[in-house]
């Protein structure tokens, strides 16, 4: 360092002038080697989502606008795609709904209720039911949960019949869009939890010694400190989770007995499908046609996915925006 | 509503380790209480185990008696919340919500006390508070703004404000003034020095003029050895303990002639 101030005194034959770029060099190597591996795998993702799109786009398309008897029941596109779409964001709202109260209370109980030895164990078995695969969930919601649902339906419509969502008549096989929002309100569980319980852990403890130095209850705590800190984490999950019960395919196939229509009825035996749902019901027995007509359907899902991310996205980062103001 | 604070026989742990031994201490009301000594002798233990907040760490625990005016402070029946809404806290790092606006983050202890409050009390409280930690005139066109766009003088007032806008019997400091330059420190010591006739004091600091400067008596903590819990040396007025203390070790560590 020293050699700096007086450069000709430097008599060791290497100028220290040349050896600072070349230690420079190898950093910027290894800096370039990383930022080149980033920006591919960046690209990668953006260029597979966009593939996707393509491939939607250029097999869907001619599905728009197809002959009328491949709309069956319905006469065109967007009358056909109507309900599902109806029935993809209700089943999805029923799932949050449903899900992200416990998803959150979860999380709160593992990150700052429990007690060490029982959050690890809770904690796991959560992430556990993530992995099981989405036919089981849609077996069990079919065969088993259908079932022990059908009393639980026939008091809805008795005490609750008066709301639009607890009409009747009540199922009789008890498979409804109520039972299939259950099913995927506890296939979204882990993640939202997962995330949530995360982010929770990660609150600055000296945001939470404020709060509690004031004299805050545990619950008060929470409030001051970990939620306004967690808020977008719990967006992003509840995002996560949204987009999972958007695109559930199989559990929700084989839960529901679906019809075009739509209603706010969520216990009669008339449900609207979803999207996903009904491209995996109809996809192997249908005519070239009537496959381009599910993949525009997919290509509408695929839209409505991302709208509803950015929308969520935008909502969630405005409040943050006044606040940063 | 000042009130003094006895300590006796004090020992504290974190799980099995104990790091605080023996504390005999009576702090006056309306006085200012320093603590001083080495680095990790268990001053700010001390200082948490006053308003319970030491037992929000998982394993820790307290053994021995803290009254505040004959009140027990570790009584069964006695809730670690109320003692906190009593006994006011402000941190080494300023700790503002970031997310509330300065306006909010004054009255967030208010707000737990009790939920409605009308406007104008609430303003009233806002402008008292600041006003009290000296900070009313430098904030006083943004109050809407958020706390943490405040520098890190301004955050600590902005917390010292929000300790006494609960009009707390006892304040205690874990130095406050370590991470302020010397402007927003004289600042803060002012500050203390006003605080001090509504308030019962308690400030730990690494700087051996602050404590001389604000404080009206002071303990000096020391380990008994490496690996060995901390203790009290020496406590007495600040002005015996600079000039001419009883213990050889606290001339020493005073004097900086130490370790
Ligand atoms: N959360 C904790 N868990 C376990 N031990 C702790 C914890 N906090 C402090 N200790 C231990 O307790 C002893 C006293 O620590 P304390 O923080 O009270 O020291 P201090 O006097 O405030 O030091 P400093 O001047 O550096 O702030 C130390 O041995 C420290 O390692
Ligand atoms: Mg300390």
């Amino acid at each position: 360092m020293s050699t700096i101030t007086e450069p000709e005194t430097n008599d060791s034959g290497s100028p220290l002038d040349t050896e600072v770029p070349e230690k420079a060099r190898k950093h910027a190597l290894g800096d370039r080697i990383f930022s080149g591996l980033s920006f591919t795998a960046g690209i990668t993702i953006m260029v597979a989502l966009a593939g996707v799109f393509v491939f939607l786009f250029i097999e869907g398309y001619p599905g728009l606008s197809v002959d009328e008897r491949f709309y069956r029941p319905k006469t065109d596109f967007w009358s056909y795609v109507g309900p599902l779409v109806f029935g993809t964001t209700y089943a999805a709202i029923i799932a949050l709904v449903l899900a992200v109260p416990f998803a959150i209370g979860i999380a709160l109980f593992i990150s700052h209720y429990a007690p060490r030895r029982l959050a690890g164990p809770l904690g796991y078995v959560i992430d556990l039911l993530a992995a099981i695969p989405s036919v089981v969930f849609g077996l069990w919601g079919g065969r088993a949960l259908a079932d022990q649902m059908k009393p639980f339906l026939i008091w809805l419509e008795d005490t609750l019949g008066f709301l639009p969502f607890f009409g009747g008549p009540a199922s009789v096989t008890g498979r409804t869009l109520l039972t299939a929002g259950v099913v995927l309100a506890i296939m979204i569980l882990p993640i939202i939890t997962a995330i949530s319980r995360e982010i929770f852990l990660q609150t600055p403890r000296l945001h939470e010694e404020a709060a509690l130095a004031l004299g805050a209850t545990r619950w008060e705590m929470i409030r001051m400190a970990v939620f306004p800190y967690a808020r977008s984490g719990m967006v992003s999950a509840t995002m996560l989770g949204l987009g999972r019960a958007l695109g559930e395919t199989m559990a929700v196939a084989m839960v529901l007995s679906a019809s075009p229509i739509v209603t706010l009825n969520i216990i009669s035996s008339e449900n609207p499908a979803t999207i996903a749902s009904n491209i995996a019901s109809n996809y192997k027995e249908a005519s070239p046609d009537r496959q381009a007509v599910l993949i525009a359907t997919g290509l509408i899902l695929f839209a409505f996915t991302f709208a509803v991310n950015f929308l969520a996205r935008y909502v969630a980062g405005r409040s943050e925006r006044r606040m940063a103001r | 509503m000042a009130k003094s604070i006895e300590i006796s026989d004090l020992d504290i742990y974190y799980g099995d380790f104990l790091a605080v031994q023996g504390v005999n201490m009576s702090i006056k009301a309306r006085s200012v209480t320093a603590f001083i000594g080495p680095s990790g002798c268990g001053k700010s233990t001390v200082l948490r185990s006053l308003n319970r907040m030491h037992e929000v760490i998982p394993g820790a625990r307290v053994e021995g008696k803290i009254a505040i005016a004959g009140q027990s402070l570790y009584d069964s029946a006695v809730d670690p919340v109320s003692v906190r809404r009593m006994i006011g806290m402000v941190f080494q790092r300023p700790n503002p919500f970031p997310t509330m606006s300065i306006y909010e983050n004054v009255l967030a202890g208010n707000r737990l006390n009790s939920k409605k409050m009308k406007k104008s009390e609430a303003d009233d409280i806002v402008e008292r508070s600041l006003k009290g930690a000296n900070l009313w005139n430098e904030v006083k066109d943004r109050l809407t703004k958020p706390g943490m766009g405040l520098s890190g003088g301004q955050q600590q007032r902005l917390c010292i404000a929000r300790a006494i806008a609960v009009e707390p019997q006892v304040l205690l400091m874990d130095e406050p003034c370590s991470a302020l330059d010397p402007i927003s420190t004289s600042a803060i010591e002012d500050l203390i020095h006003e605080l001090k006739s509504d308030y019962t004091i308690v400030i730990v600091t690494h700087n051996m003029q602050q404590a001389a400067r604000v404080s009206d008596e002071t303990g000096f903590f020391n380990l008994k050895a490496a690996g060995q819990p901390g203790h009290l040396v020496e406590f007495n007025s600040t002005q015996k303990m600079f000039a001419n203390p009883d213990n050889e070790a606290t001339e020493a560590y005073i004097s900086g002639r130490f370790g």
